[in-house]
């Protein structure tokens, strides 16, 4: 009984910690994107603006939460839900210390991998419900991504298993413990945070959504609470991202001195950063400019660091 | 545990039977993508892990995507949904129904006989499924790279297609062109 007890006060403050600093990464966002274009950005309501967060989420819960009339309405509903819940879900194996974690699952990596490629049906469901040009443009769009993208980013965590021998998150973590795994698979590094950005379509590969040529893309007919589950799903998505990165590159918990909820949060800080440098500095590319270069440049060469890691592995025994 | 399995398993088969008879498409996709999930959930209780999660990753993930595309495509309206209408009509269902209920008889038969717990989870490790593929089973594994490999070919085969050019200045450039491959093939 004790054992229920701890996990279910466990998940509980699990999902709290992670729902309210998703929220607030929009704020953090705001804040970052201003000091690098030389602006202040949201500073009024409450210290340094802090309070906008739970203005915007007020507004959003009065909104008139609208269904258009040619929208297919049970999908229409139920579509904003599934990215929330897919990533949500992928945190259930993520190693935040040594004792707070959901599951240990032996297959941890590809439950991660599992849940976040049914985070596609959320923006093709939406999409195509909505019953709307654009939000089909940037269904498919999404779609197509999401699905390419994913082949390179389970394939270039192959290399990280093959040398930790295990798809066990916590034991990945150990394998670090010498060595962090981005000295060893720099390329899968380079190629997984690439993937991880075009799986949470943020810019510059938020083509499914592009405003400036599909309006909002997916979420076009999206109004209230619906839209504002498809914008926490994004900022659980960047939160899901680093802490992966951190944990399969960066060693993790691991680090002296300080406790290990600390260094993991502190790595998955910076990364939530990069993410947001990212959309200040980089353009967008073209659609096809995308795919092409997803499936001529990034999988030859996640196939390319497979051979060779697996080359160095057989040597090494 | 037990209790679980059966929950999946009714899912699964509710979820599959939804899929037969809804005549709207895409729900009748995401019906079955709710019992291939259910299905991944017997697999995991059954102890095998690592086939559950590669039936999320492929199946759920990624082949079901896919045909939810295609049919989004299509862009099947009502008219659609009324020929389904029409084809499910009672009539049609007689025969299929009879030859599905002399097999589910014959199943209830070979079940009851046995009298035993089929239900008895032995849980297999990723690593012992990668030995025995790779060991025991190589052949087929490497038989079934060939034939990803013939699709992947046909696949290239078929997307390809000839620009079409509509300048008639672009069109000479581009017969001198394949003129001169023909030269050169030759």
């Amino acid at each position: 009984m004790n054992e229920i007890l701890k996990y279910t006060l466990m998940i509980v403050i699990i999902l709290f910690t992670l729902t309210t600093i998703a929220a607030w990464l929009i704020w953090l966002e705001r804040r970052m994107l201003a000091l690098w274009q030389d602006r202040y950005g949201p500073n009024r309501a409450g210290p340094f603006g802090l309070f906008i967060v739970v203005a915007d989420t007020i507004k959003l819960f009065f909104k008139e939460d609208w269904i258009p009339p040619f929208a297919e309405k049970a999908v229409f509903v139920f579509a904003p839900a599934i990215v929330a819940a897919a990533v949500l879900l992928s945190f259930v194996v993520v190693p935040f210390a040594p004792d707070i974690l959901v599951a240990d699952l032996d297959i941890g990596l590809l439950f991660f991998l599992a849940m976040s490629s049914l985070g596609v049906y959320s923006i093709v469901l939406g999409g195509w419900a909505s019953n709307n040009k654009y939000s089909l443009l940037g269904a498919l769009r999404g779609a197509s991504q999401m699905i390419s993208y994913e082949v390179f980013m389970g394939l270039s965590l192959m290399g990280v298993v093959m040398l930790s021998g295990s798809f066990r998150l916590t034991d990945i973590v150990m394998a670090q413990k010498d060595l962090w795994f981005v000295v060893t698979q720099p390329v899968a590094f380079v190629l997984f945070l690439t993937a991880g950005i075009a799986e949470t379509h943020r810019l510059p590969f938020d083509i499914p959504e592009a405003e400036s040529e599909l309006v909002a893309g997916f979420h076009s007919e999206y109004s209230g609470m619906k839209f504002g589950m498809f914008f926490i799903g994004e900022y659980l998505g960047i939160i899901l991202i680093s802490a992966m990165v951190v944990t399969i590159f960066f060693g993790g918990w691991l680090g002296p001195f300080l406790p290990p909820v600390v260094w993991f949060t502190l790595k998955t800080f910076v990364f939530i950063v990069f993410f947001i440098l990212l959309r200040a500095s980089l353009p967008r590319p073209r659609y096809d400019q995308l795919m092409e270069y997803g499936w001529k440049i990034i999988l030859p060469i996640a196939l390319l660091n497979l051979l060779v890691t697996g080359a160095f592995t057989l040597l090494k025994n | 545990m037990e209790i679980a399995f059966y929950i999946a398993g009714a899912v699964a088969i509710v979820a599959t039977l939804m899929v037969i008879t809804r005549h709207n498409p895409v729900h009748a996709l995401l019906y079955l993508n709710v019992s291939l999930l259910a299905h991944a959930m017997l697999f995991y209780l059954l102890g095998a892990s690592f086939a559950a999660l590669l039936e999320i990753i492929i199946y759920a993930g990624a082949i079901m995507v896919l045909f939810i595309f295609v049919v989004m495509l299509l862009n099947l309206g009502k008219e659609t949904a009324e020929q389904e209408r029409k084809w499910l009509k009672l009539k049609v269902w007689a025969g299929p129904t009879m030859l599905a209920a002399i097999l589910f008889a014959e199943f209830l038969a070979l079940v009851l006989s046995s009298r035993q717990s089929t239900y008895s989870p032995a849980v297999v490790s990723p690593r012992e499924v990668a030995v025995s593929l790779f060991r025991e089973y190589l052949i087929g594994v490497e038989l079934a790279a060939m034939l990803l490999m013939a699709a992947v070919v046909g696949a290239a085969h078929i997307g390809r297609h000839k620009k079409l050019v509509l300048h008639r200045f672009l069109k000479e450039e581009k017969e001198r062109e394949e003129e001169k491959q023909e030269e050169m093939v030759l």
